[in-house]
């Protein structure tokens, strides 16, 4: 199977449980299973290749001038990481079918499930590393909904919030890191810089981008400092912490540092800054865990210290350590996936998971018993059990390796962690199952069905049998291996054995088991111990460190932003004013290329009434209404002079839209006061005067300047005038250029306007459903109304020139590509008829009349035009290629038919749509305020016996 | 005429600009709407001014330059869009509280722990 199919798959499988959590819980999960269960298969259809030693790809170029491109590849190490990412996710789909109860909503989960399995499996066969840097985030965020999926914990909420922090920062870092790497190179292409050790390792910035590049690694696999996060995240359900937290999320960094080991290890710096934090980490989460009480803490701080180790492997540079690591990732993915679940199965069955108050359950729960041991002994490093060889290897390994000029640093701290490590799993199996059967559980413990135990036996099968059998895993590690080293170094010919004899590690080993025992029985006075000493706490000083940078940033913020919105507007008219005039001072102005022409007196006159009607808005402004009208005056008199400069498209666009702009208006004026109170103090005014002044002048000047002069070069518009009949197939070259050359612009308007209406829709019904709805049912009109609302020679004006409305617009829709008009001005002109229906015959009235709601027609409007955009797509044209051909039908004469001409009907119900979506949601506020909805379309109607008498006075006046 | 097009961009910017620093949201979305119509016109002027040579292609030879006029003619129907959120906004702000000022009171600024309570 293709390598996109199985990178796609769950990505496109996250769709199915949300659509499917109707169906039931089983449905929902099967259909996950069979997601993952397909990717998995898919995946193991590539195993012959792999296993011949080939690396599997896949390439689509997506942004090459970035290089940016969609590149897979598939080789052991990949081959290794997404077998235990899809394998094991397979078994926690299983699980949590289970673990998940009634009220969790099991679709949202799988969901998200999906999302973080699709995100890792990209992560582990990118190609290209800024594809993997994509996924990398991916999961930080989909892991963020994983861990925060009990929404109502706030320990879920701040162990996700916290998980995200840790790890967005570490990936901001990782960005850097793989940047530089990507300058060194001069690609981007994985498969390329693992071919240049000497190039980078060479290059000054190696250092900047190894250490960029491990602070996302050690943020993501919870390394010393940064180990805080992981426990936290344990709020999250059983099944995503056994799933995130033994194969899959804190598996990345390392599995970052087994990819980059070709070229990143090797140099001192590698050595010291990977090898120390594995070490400490290793220590001291080890340390942790043995004195924590819960058991999913426990298991959280022994991931951490087992990260530390197989980071530390990592850290030393050599193959055997190489090896050794990729071996313990297995291994310690399949013990702890299975003490995961197995401490997830004690919580639901004893309702608890604190260790004090658990004992004895051997008897109780025979299976859990039985599971849970041998994962736990493995995890110790018992022999016969898997963990144990790579715990040999490890310590094998430690013993050879040297830090800081010691050459017993390594082995004496490697010893001394799995000491601490086989006590806390022998804590786990003393206190939880061995001892005396207790009657205070919070609940009965029982084992529970096989839907829960099956998947951890599974795992737990595979601890046994590499650990009796280790020849069985030794070839497949060893070919992982091979593709962690690269071409650097040769496959050590050591075998996995039980019993290599009498080496240093068997004694190291051994002094750790006893060790461990010994821990065991002073462990009450050693925890009386670890409670009375001082230890900071992560969390604190991680919340402290926010908070202060918190309070950073309100310190710099809240005075600059407080609220004042015109205090906001003064300080960037005047910033953008000073900008300009030092643009205007420091450059230089050619000489005027332009003649001036001369005005008539029409055009004079036009300016003196633009001038007029704005001096007198300003002068006006308090009074309301008055201003609306002069606004109107000065839209007038643009669209005008659209007119005149040869924009008759412009004209017809300005001048419909301003009916509509103040229709709206009106209607907002309907509820807001009809005067503006003086409140600005005179020196504001003369302060604001001056601001507007000054800008005037500057826009004043910026025009006079270029409309004198020629555009220094040739504008794109040359081609435009001259392909728009050859290549668009239209005379109207604005149109043209609206639907054709500059389709794809037009698609993103259409679409913004579409969202700028259902915002207001949205708007109004927030409204509506709150405390505004009583407001404006009680609210009284401050004026009188007028007794005839609908009156009887409108409702009939407008119901005859509603037809001629359509057949305009219809009209100057189809000319459009030719003549002035086209979807936008066609789709304004509808509106306005339709409006008008609303105002002469009212709102229930009109409404109860409509067939779609508005909605639909601005999707239907959107859908059309982006359905004929990617109908390119099948003539292999690109997106939003038009095409067009002449026809000629008897009588008529020949027209043109374009693909444009559907492009632009989406336009045209767009507009539509999102005008009347506009204004009617306004007038849905005016109707729940006062008025009665009307019966009849007209109030008074001399055919009628009994006119409704609506609007009080007048009305009975006149009868 | 040149000189007449600029001043009437500056005359619309001042007025825009003047209104647009009131305190109540109507006279401001008037300002807004004035400083569109000066935006608008202004680069619609970046064609520099041609009379009587509309881009219909015909036998002309001389044709005004189409290209400002297609990006103004979505700007001013987006603009549309604009202003009617910004009403929309102001009217929900106005009903919901009797008070129609573009401000924040100053006596009610955000305080810190609004800002922080995400972040425990």
């Amino acid at each position: 199977m293709s390598l996109f199919i199985i990178v796609a798959l769950p990505f496109l499988g996250a769709l199915l449980p949300g659509l499917m959590n109707s169906a039931g819980r089983s449905a929902c999960a099967g259909v996950t299973f069979a997601v993952s269960l397909a990717a998995f298969v898919g995946l193991l259809t590539n195993l012959p290749m792999v296993l011949e030693g080939e690396v599997v790809t896949a390439r689509v170029d997506w942004m090459p001038a970035l290089g940016l491109n969609f590149t897979l590849m598939l080789d052991g190490l990949g081959f290794f990481f997404a077998l235990l990412i899809l394998g094991i996710g397979l078994l926690i789909i299983a699980y949590a079918r289970q673990y998940l109860s009634r009220d969790d909503n099991m679709g949202e989960f799988f969901t998200y499930l999906l999302l973080f399995q699709g995100a890792m499996v990209g992560i582990v066969l990118s190609d290209n590393i800024l594809l993997l840097l994509v996924f990398w985030e991916l999961t930080s965020l989909s892991s963020f909904l994983l861990i925060g999926y009990w929404k109502h914990l706030p320990e879920g909420r701040q162990g996700a919030r916290m998980a995200l922090t840790v790890t967005g920062m570490g990936g901001l870092a990782m960005i850097g890191g793989m940047l530089i790497l990507g300058q060194i190179v001069g690609s981007y292409d994985l498969s390329v810089i693992l071919e240049n050790r000497d190039l980078i390792q060479a290059d000054p910035l190696y250092v900047p981008a190894l250490v960029l590049i491990l602070l996302g690694c050690f943020t993501k696999s919870a390394q010393f400092p940064f180990h805080f996060w992981l426990p936290h995240a344990m709020a999250a359900p059983t099944p995503v912490s056994a799933y995130l937290h033994s194969a899959t999320m804190v598996k990345a960094g390392i599995f970052l540092m087994a990819r980059m080991w070709p070229v990143l290890s090797g140099t001192p710096e590698w050595v010291m800054i990977v090898t120390s934090a594995g070490l400490v980490t290793m220590v001291l989460g080890a340390l942790i865990a043995l004195f924590k009480h819960d058991l999913k803490a426990l298991l959280a701080f022994s991931t951490v210290s087992h990260l530390g180790l197989i980071t530390m492997l990592l850290g030393t540079g050599t193959a055997f350590g190489a090896m050794a690591a990729v071996f313990h990732i297995l291994n310690h993915a399949t013990f702890k996936a299975a003490l995961f679940m197995s401490a997830g199965i004690i919580d639901h069955a004893a309702h608890t998971r604190d260790i004090r108050r658990l004992g004895g359950l051997r008897k109780l729960m025979p299976v859990t018993f039985m599971i849970a041991s041998l994962a736990a002994l493995s995890m110790a490093g018992i022999p016969l059990l898997n963990g144990f060889l790579s715990k040999e290897m490890m310590l094998e390994e430690a013993n050879h390796t040297v830090l800081f000029g010691s050459a017993w640093l390594v082995p004496a701290l490697a010893t001394f962690g799995s000491l601490l490590s086989a006590a806390y799993c022998f804590r786990l199996i003393g206190h939880v199952f061995l001892g005396p059967v207790r009657d205070d559980y919070p609940a009965e413990p029982h084992d529970p069905n096989a839907g829960l135990w099956m998947p951890p036996a599974i795992l737990v099968v595979l601890v046994v049998a590499i650990g009796v059998a280790p020849f069985l895993a030794e070839p497949f590690v060893k070919l992982v291996t091979a593709s962690v080293l690269g071409d650097t170094a040769k496959v050590p010919s050591a075998h996995f054995k039980i019993w290599h004899g009498l080496v240093p590690a068997l004694f190291m080993s051994i002094i750790a088991v006893v060790g461990g025992l010994a821990v065991m029985a002073i462990f009450t006075p050693a925890l009386r111990l670890w409670d009375r000493a001082p230890r900071p706490e992560a969390k604190t000083i991680f919340d402290a460190m926010l908070e202060s940078v918190a309070t950073l940033a309100q310190k710099l913020i809240l005075p600059l932003h407080n609220g004042a919105f015109t205090r906001y507007a003064a300080i960037a008219s005047v910033a953008i004013i000073a900008v300009g005039y030092h643009a205007w001072v420091t450059g230089t102005v050619g000489a005027a290329t332009r003649s001036v022409q001369t005005a008539g007196p029409v055009f004079i006159a036009g300016w003196l009434m633009l001038v007029a009607a704005t001096g007198g808005m300003v002068l006006m402004h308090r009074n309301r209404l008055l201003s609306l009208i002069l606004i109107g005056i000065v839209g007038l008199m643009v669209s005008v002079g659209f007119v005149f400069f040869s924009a008759p498209d412009l004209a017809m666009t300005q001048f419909t839209v301003e009916v509509v702009t103040i229709i709206l208006l009106l209607l907002a004026l309907n509820f807001l006061p009809n005067r503006t109170p003086i409140e600005s103090t005179v020196l504001r005014r003369v302060r604001d005067t001056g601001v507007a002044v000054a800008g005037g002048l500057a826009t004043f000047a910026l025009a006079y300047y270029y409309l004198l002069r020629d555009a220094v070069d040739t504008p794109i518009s040359e081609f435009h005038l001259a392909s728009s009949y050859k290549g668009g197939g239209g005379t109207n070259v604005v149109n043209v250029i609206l639907v054709d050359f500059r389709g794809f612009d037009t698609y993103g308007e259409i679409i913004v306007l579409g969202i700028a209406a259902l915002l207001i829709y949205a708007l109004t019904e927030a409204l509506l459903g709150g405390p505004v709805r009583a407001r404006l049912l009680n609210r009284q009109p401050d004026q009188a109304r007028a007794g005839d609302v609908h009156p009887m020679m409108m409702v009939v004006l407008t119901r005859v020139i509603m037809p001629v409305v359509i057949l305009v617009g219809f009209y100057i829709f189809w000319r459009g590509h030719n003549e002035p008009g086209g979807g936008f001005i066609a789709g304004l002109i509808v509106s306005i008829g339709v409006v008008m229906q609303y105002m002469a015959s009212g709102f229930a009235w009109t409404s109860s009349r409509l067939r779609y709601p508005y909605h639909g027609v601005i999707g239907a409007g959107v859908l059309i035009a982006g359905l004929t955009g990617i109908g390119s797509w099948f003539v292999g044209k690109p997106f939003l290629t038009s095409d067009f051909t002449y026809v000629r039908i008897p009588p008529f004469e020949k027209f043109e038919l374009a693909t444009a001409a559907l492009f632009d009907l989406g336009v045209f119900l767009a507009v539509v749509g999102a005008v009347m979506l506009s204004l009617e949601s306004f007038s849905r506020l005016a109707r729940r305020a006062h008025i009665a909805d009307n019966e009849h379309p007209m109030d008074i109607d001399p055919s009628r016996g009994d006119p409704a008498q609506i609007g009080a006075k007048p009305a009975t006046e006149e009868s | 005429m040149e000189f007449l097009v600029a001043s009437a961009i500056g005359v619309l910017t001042s007025g825009g600009l003047y209104l647009m620093l009131r305190l109540h949201t109507f006279p401001v979305i008037l300002g807004m709407s004035l400083l569109t119509y000066a935006v608008n016109v202004f680069l619609f002027a970046s064609g520099r001014l041609t009379v009587g040579a509309p881009p219909i292609l015909s036998d002309a030879t001389v044709y005004t330059d189409p290209l400002p006029q297609a990006l103004v003619l979505t700007a001013i129907v987006i603009s549309f869009g604009m202003t009617a959120v910004v009403v929309m906004i102001g009217l929900g702000a106005f009903l919901g509280s009797d008070d129609d000022h573009v401000d924040d009171p100053a006596d009610d600024p955000v305080t810190a722990d609004d800002e922080v309570e995400g972040t425990s």
